[in-house]
């Protein structure tokens, strides 16, 4: 019965998007429609063929399929998101890289919010998504809830990246930053997180454990606090259901602050308290040995929870925002310095009486210096978010360099670390294929991260004194072309530390195939993971 | 007017209070007395369930 149900509702979905497909009116929701139909089709006839496969009894174990599937996935969108990274840095240096042929797909603003988009939701949101599904299970111990259901989370949420990566290419967005996806697309979305958070919360009832791990409050907030940021955040109402173009309900500085509301709130939450629920769990994991103060790991998910969601203000300082609530915004900013700390010395402090291993271990190495960049970035942020140091820093690339130096420092160090964690232990090998590999990447990741905050803080200062800077008369010395060639030099060190970056992912998604395909090859000495 | 300056009257303090009153409870029951056995218990959840879905006698076991 449930089949024939499927199967009507597939064939209506084919039949629709047949019909947008042709009565589409911009080029994006033509694409889309396509896509969708033949997903739609696809599906029809694999539910088809299994119609009278037998039904069998769900398995005992764990459901690590869809988590092996999310790790592929993981490595697979980082080494697209970093490319179009360092495309876009050397097309910034080197303008004529906005390639004629290519234009305007190819362009450098197309391609921006494409590699946001690819770090954050593809890369980030898949290893959030597959880490969730590893560390429920484990701390909850008890196999996902839902069945096939966390497979649509995974393949409905890599649907929603393809549409949104499409989208760009082919000029559909609604300008909103880090939610530029247009109104369909944002309806899937939402779908597709409902069951998501259906998935995550119907395992944590399941629980044979009487807790619930302090990991999993930190990825219970982040999915439902991010599902209430997406709802507010994308109410539009579409111009034409054939087509992508759909209107903001909110306006003019309300429209400022919950985009930025919603902005900050998805560093909070998504490249935060997601990440910091994979830091709860591989940490200590890693380390062998439980997170330092279970107590301190409270407070601080409390303290992160109740402080970040007013921290979104002092992204509009000195705009028409009135002052009580960027002054309200930068208050908060800098009250947060404290849990975001108290975090980073919690997961720091796991390790003692296992310091030795940061000698002979690349993966607990890894894990430190996220840790560290988590810091030196929870400490910047509040910094530049001061009104006074904004006024120099805000509209520069010193912004920019802050951003990389979370992104790239905390974010992606923590989800290599896992990734290094899993793929060992979810296709059953000892160990990675190379050891020494994992150190490579380490410092090729490190030092690109070191040359991209420098020169980024470098060119962003300067620019931000160029702009303010006045002659006796009272008159603005530099011209904003002025300020572009300033930064030439600085442009290219951002794209070198960029190649770093990317180099140091290709060697590890080479690691990955390597271990995948077969055991260690070479033993090494040291870095037997944990158990 | 009166109804929505009337809203923002309680929001302003009385929401304050009670969001204010929550985060403080809820930092004071973390540090409550007497739950050391239970954090390192609970802070041990990593260590147990590694390969299988558990059944309920796990939690006894301590390490």
């Amino acid at each position: 019965m449930g089949n024939y149900i499927k199967l009507i509702a597939l064939g209506g979905v084919m039949l629709f998007a047949a019909l947008a497909a042709n009565w589409g009116r911009d080029i994006a929701y033509i694409v889309h429609a396509l896509i969708i139909m033949a997903v739609a089709a696809f599906m029809f006839v694999r539910v088809l063929r299994q119609m009278e496969a037998p039904v069998y009894a769900t398995p005992d174990g764990y459901m690590d399929d869809v988590v092996r599937a999310g790790v592929i996935a993981t490595g697979f969108w980082g080494v697209v998101g970093f490319l179009v990274g360092v495309v876009i840095a050397f097309q910034l240096a080197f303008p004529a890289l906005n390639f004629e042929v290519l234009q305007p797909y190819g362009n450098f603003g197309r391609l921006r919010p494409l590699h946001t988009s690819a770090v954050i939701f593809a890369f980030g949101g898949n290893a959030l998504i597959m880490s969730s599904f590893y560390i429920v299970q484990r701390t909850c111990g008890a196999r996902l809830w839902g069945g096939n259901l966390a497979w649509f989370v995974f393949w409905g949420y890599n649907l929603f990246i393809v549409l949104a990566a499409t989208g760009y290419l082919l000029g559909a967005t609604q300008s909103k930053e880090y939610a530029e996806p247009e109104w369909y697309v944002d309806i899937w979305l939402t779908v597709v997180w409902l069951a998501f958070l259906a998935v995550f919360m119907g395992t944590i009832f399941k629980r044979v454990e009487k807790h619930i791990y302090v990991a999993n409050w930190f990825l219970l907030s982040f999915i439902v606090t991010v599902a209430m940021l997406h709802l507010v955040n994308n109410l539009s109402i579409p111009v034409s259901i054939w087509g992508s173009k759909s209107v903001q309900v909110f306006s003019g500085v309300q429209d400022a602050m919950v985009q930025w509301w919603y902005g900050h709130n998805a560093v909070g939450f998504f490249l935060t308290a997601g990440f910091l629920g994979m830091m709860y769990y591989f940490v200590p994991k890693q380390a062998g040995r439980p997170v330092f103060s279970y107590k301190l790991s409270i407070i601080h998910f409390w303290a992160l929870i109740f402080l970040y969601i007013w921290a979104g203000p002092h992204h509009l300082h000195y705009t028409a925002l009135p002052d009580w609530a960027s002054t309200l915004g930068m208050v908060f900013s800098i009250i947060l310095w404290m849990p975001s700390w108290g975090g980073m010395i919690n997961g720091l402090m796991t390790l003692q009486g296992a310091w030795d291993k940061l000698r002979t271990d690349p993966i607990i190495r890894m894990m430190v210096i996220s840790l560290a960049f988590y810091g030196m970035s929870t400490f910047e942020g509040p910094m530049m978010s001061i009104r006074a140091v904004n006024s120099l820093s805000h509209y520069t690339d010193w912004t920019i360099g802050h951003v990389h130096s979370g992104a790239l420092g905390w974010n992606g160090m923590i989800t290599f670390s896992a990734l290094y964690f899993l793929t060992p232990k979810l296709w059953g090998r000892a160990q990675m294929y190379s050891m020494s590999a994992i150190n490579w990447h380490f410092w090729l990741a490190t030092i690109g991260i070191i040359l991209y905050a420098a020169s980024m803080w470098v060119t962003g200062i300067m620019e931000g004194l160029m702009w303010r800077e006045v002659d006796a008369n009272g008159f603005l010395v530099n011209s904003f072309a002025d300020t572009v060639s300033a930064k030439f030099p600085m442009y290219v060190v951002r794209g070198l530390g960029g190649v770093l970056y990317l180099g140091g992912a290709l060697i590890m998604v080479w690691n990955m195939y390597m271990t995948i395909r077969g055991g260690a090859k070479v033993h090494a000495p040291v870095g037997v993971p944990a158990e | 007017m009166e109804n929505t300056s009337l809203l923002s009257q309680m929001a302003e303090n009385w929401m304050l209070l009670a969001m204010f009153t929550l985060f403080i409870g809820a930092i004071l029951w973390a540090l409550r007395p007497g739950t050391r056995a239970l954090h390192r218990d609970t802070a041990n959840i990593p260590f147990r369930n590694e390969d299988h879905p558990g059944s309920s006698e796990t939690e006894e076991l301590q390490k």
